[in-house]
C-alpha cells in the first residue's frame, strides 16, 4: 500500500478520534449534535476511501448508508426532538470536563497499548483502525456514562456505534448482509430510545434520568 | 570570511526580530480597531510609544528593591535571546545549534518568572494576583507546550529548531494529524503565553480580570519600554515559532546565496503579516473568559496534544 493512501485513511480514522473528543468537550446540546453529524460523515468518508483501497465495491453502500442515515437522519431528528422538548440549554455532566477528558485520553493510551500485540498477524492500517475503533467505542460508552441528559446518552450510543463500523470495515471481508441489519438495527434503536425519552418527559416533565433512581427502589436515602 | 558572513546573517535575524516587534503589534491593534470600525492608532505607533516611554521619567516605589529595577532588563533580554534563536528567514545559522524547542521554552519561563518576581516585589494587590494568575496559566500552558514539543520532535526525529524546519521542507512527511492537532493546541498556548483575547486582554488597565497589565501596573518610564517590547518580542517569538515549525516553507534551507535569503526574508514577512491580521480577527471573534475556565480552555490544548502523541505512536508502533 502506498504511503499516501495511509495517510489519507490515517487522517480520516483520527479525525473521528478528534469529533469523539469534540463531543466530550462541547457544553451545548445543539453543538453536540452538530459534532456528531461532523463525526458521521468522518465516517462515511472513511468507509469510502476503504472501499477505494481494498478494491470492495459494496462498502460503499454502507458509506452511503452513514452519510445519509447518520449524518443527516438522525441529526435532524434529534434537532426536531431538542426543539420539541425544549431543552436548549447546557449539557449537564455527572463529572467535570476536564476529569472527564483525561479519563478520555486514558481510555485511548488504554486502546492503543491493546492492539499493540497483534502488530504481527494483520496489516499495519487494519491495527490503526482497530486502535481508532476501539478508542472511539471507550469514549462513546464515556460519553454515555458522564451525562445525565437522556438526548446526549443517545448521541454517546450513536458514536459508539461509528466505532463499530469503523473497525468492522477495517477489517477486510465484511458481508453485506451483516452492514444492514447492524443500520436497520440502530434505525429501531433510534425510535426506541426517541419514544423512551418522550415518555421519560411525560412523566417525570424532564429528560434528566437522574430522576428515574427514585423510582428504582434500590436507592432508600431518598424519599 | 565565511565566518563573518555567517555572523552577520546570525546578527541580521536578532536585529530584525527586535525592530519588527512593535510594528507586529501595530498592524494586530490596527487590524482589530478597524474591526471594530474604530480608526485605530497608527501602525508605527508602538515605535513611538517605546520612544517617549524611554524619555520620560521612571517613578519607582519607595519600598521597591533591587529586584524590581533589574527585573525588566532581565525580560527584555531573555525574550530577545529566546526570539533571535528561532529560525526566520534561514536554516542553520551560527547559534542554530542552540535553538532547541525545549531551551526555548525554558528561556520564556524563565522571562516569566521574573516577571512574577517583580510584579509581587511592591507588595500591591494588583501585582500579586497578576503573578499568581500568570503563574496559574504557566501551569497549565507549559504540560501542554511539552507535548506539542514530543510530537513534532518524534515527527522530526530531533528538537533542534532549524534542522526541525530543514527536515519538514525536504523530506516529505505526508499528511499527519498529529501535526494539525499540534498546530490548533499550539495556538491555544500561544494565546495564552501571549495575554491574548480569550485568555487576558492586552489592551485594558480597567479589568478586574487582567494577568499581564496587572503585574506591569507600577512599572512606568524606561522599565515600562522594556517589559512592552519584551510582551513584543514575545508574541513575535511564538509567530516565528508557528511559521518555522509548521509552515517552514521558502525558508533559505539549502546553501545560503542572495536569492534564497531574499525569498526566505520575504516569505518570513508575509507569514508574520498574516499572522498579525489572523489573530485580531480570532480574538474579535470571541468573548474574554471567566478566569475559572481557563483550565478548561488550556485542558483542551492538552488534550489535543496528548491525542497527537497518541495517533504518532499508533501510525508507528512503540
Amino acid at each position: 500500500m502506498s504511503s499516501l493512501s495511509f495517510d489519507i485513511a490515517h487522517l480520516l480514522a483520527g479525525s473521528m478520534l478528534v469529533l469523539s473528543f469534540l463531543l466530550l468537550y462541547q457544553d451545548r446540546i445543539t453543538a453536540v449534535l452538530n459534532v456528531f453529524a461532523l463525526q458521521a460523515i468522518a465516517l462515511a468518508l472513511s468507509v469510502a476511501w476503504q472501499s477505494l483501497v481494498q478494491e470492495a465495491p459494496h462498502l460503499i453502500v454502507t458509506a452511503v448508508l452513514a452519510l445519509l442515515v447518520k449524518g443527516f437522519f438522525i441529526p435532524t431528528a434529534l434537532h426536531r426532538m431538542v426543539r420539541r422538548l425544549e431543552i436548549h440549554r447546557e449539557v449537564e455532566q455527572v463529572i467535570g470536563s476536564g476529569p472527564t477528558m483525561l479519563t478520555g485520553l486514558f481510555l485511548v493510551a488504554l486502546s492503543i497499548l491493546l492492539v499493540q500485540p497483534v502488530r504481527e498477524s494483520v496489516s499495519m492500517l487494519t491495527r490503526e483502525d482497530l486502535a481508532f475503533a476501539l478508542a472511539v467505542i471507550l469514549l462513546g460508552m464515556l460519553m454515555m456514562i458522564t451525562r445525565r441528559n437522556a438526548v446526549t446518552q443517545v448521541v454517546g450510543f450513536m458514536s459508539l456505534e461509528n466505532g463499530l463500523v469503523l473497525a468492522a470495515t477495517g477489517a477486510k471481508g465484511m458481508p453485506l448482509v451483516v452492514e444492514f441489519s447492524v443500520a436497520f438495527s440502530i434505525l429501531i434503536v433510534f425510535i426506541v430510545f426517541g419514544v423512551f425519552v418522550f415518555r421519560i418527559r411525560e412523566r417525570f416533565d424532564t429528560v434528566d434520568v437522574g430522576a428515574l433512581d427514585r423510582f428504582r427502589g434500590e436507592r432508600r436515602d431518598q424519599a | 570570511m565565511a565566518l563573518i558572513v555567517e555572523l552577520a546573517l546570525q546578527c541580521f535575524q536578532m536585529m530584525l526580530v527586535v525592530a519588527l516587534a512593535p510594528l507586529v503589534l501595530g498592524v494586530t491593534r490596527k487590524v482589530k480597531a478597524r474591526l471594530l470600525r474604530r480608526i485605530g492608532p497608527p501602525v508605527l505607533q508602538p515605535y513611538v510609544d517605546l520612544w517617549k516611554l524611554m524619555h520620560k521619567e521612571a517613578v519607582i516605589a519607595h519600598n521597591a528593591s533591587w529586584l524590581y529595577r533589574v527585573a525588566p532588563y532581565v525580560v527584555f533580554a531573555v525574550t530577545w535571546v529566546a526570539a533571535a534563536l528561532v529560525p526566520t528567514y534561514a536554516t542553520d545559522l551560527l547559534f542554530s545549534w542552540s535553538a532547541d524547542l525545549i531551551a526555548l521554552v525554558a528561556l520564556l519561563g524563565t522571562a516569566r518568572f521574573a516577571l512574577a518576581l517583580a510584579g509581587m516585589d511592591v507588595g500591591t494587590a494588583f501585582g500579586g494576583i497578576g503573578s499568581s494568575r500568570e503563574m496559574m496559566i504557566a501551569s497549565l500552558a507549559e504540560p501542554a507546550m511539552l507535548l506539542i514539543a514530543f510530537t513534532v520532535a518524534l515527527v522530526a526525529g530531533t528538537t533542534q529548531l532549524s534542522s526541525i524546519a530543514a527536515i519538514f521542507i525536504n523530506v516529505p512527511v505526508g499528511l499527519r494529524v498529529s501535526l494539525g492537532l499540534a498546530l490548533f493546541a499550539f495556538v491555544f498556548v500561544a494565546i495564552a503565553e501571549n495575554a491574548r483575547v480569550p485568555i487576558d486582554n492586552p489592551a485594558t488597565h480597567l479589568e478586574l480580570t487582567m494577568v499581564h497589565e496587572a503585574m506591569v501596573l507600577e512599572y512606568s518610564g524606561r522599565h515600562l519600554a522594556m517589559i512592552e517590547s519584551a510582551a513584543a518580542l514575545k508574541l513575535i517569538a511564538y509567530f516565528s515559532l508557528i511559521a518555522c515549525l509548521f509552515f517552514p516553507f521558502g525558508m533559505a534551507a539549502g546553501d545560503k546565496n542572495a536569492t534564497a535569503l531574499g525569498v526566505g526574508l520575504v516569505a518570513y514577512l508575509a507569514k508574520v503579516l498574516l499572522l498579525a491580521v489572523l489573530l485580531p480577527i480570532g480574538e474579535t471573534s470571541v468573548a474574554k473568559m471567566r478566569v475559572f475556565r481557563y483550565p478548561i480552555f488550556l485542558g483542551g490544548a492538552f488534550a489535543a496534544a496528548a491525542l497527537a502523541v497518541f495517533l504518532l505512536f499508533v501510525s508507528r508502533g512503540f
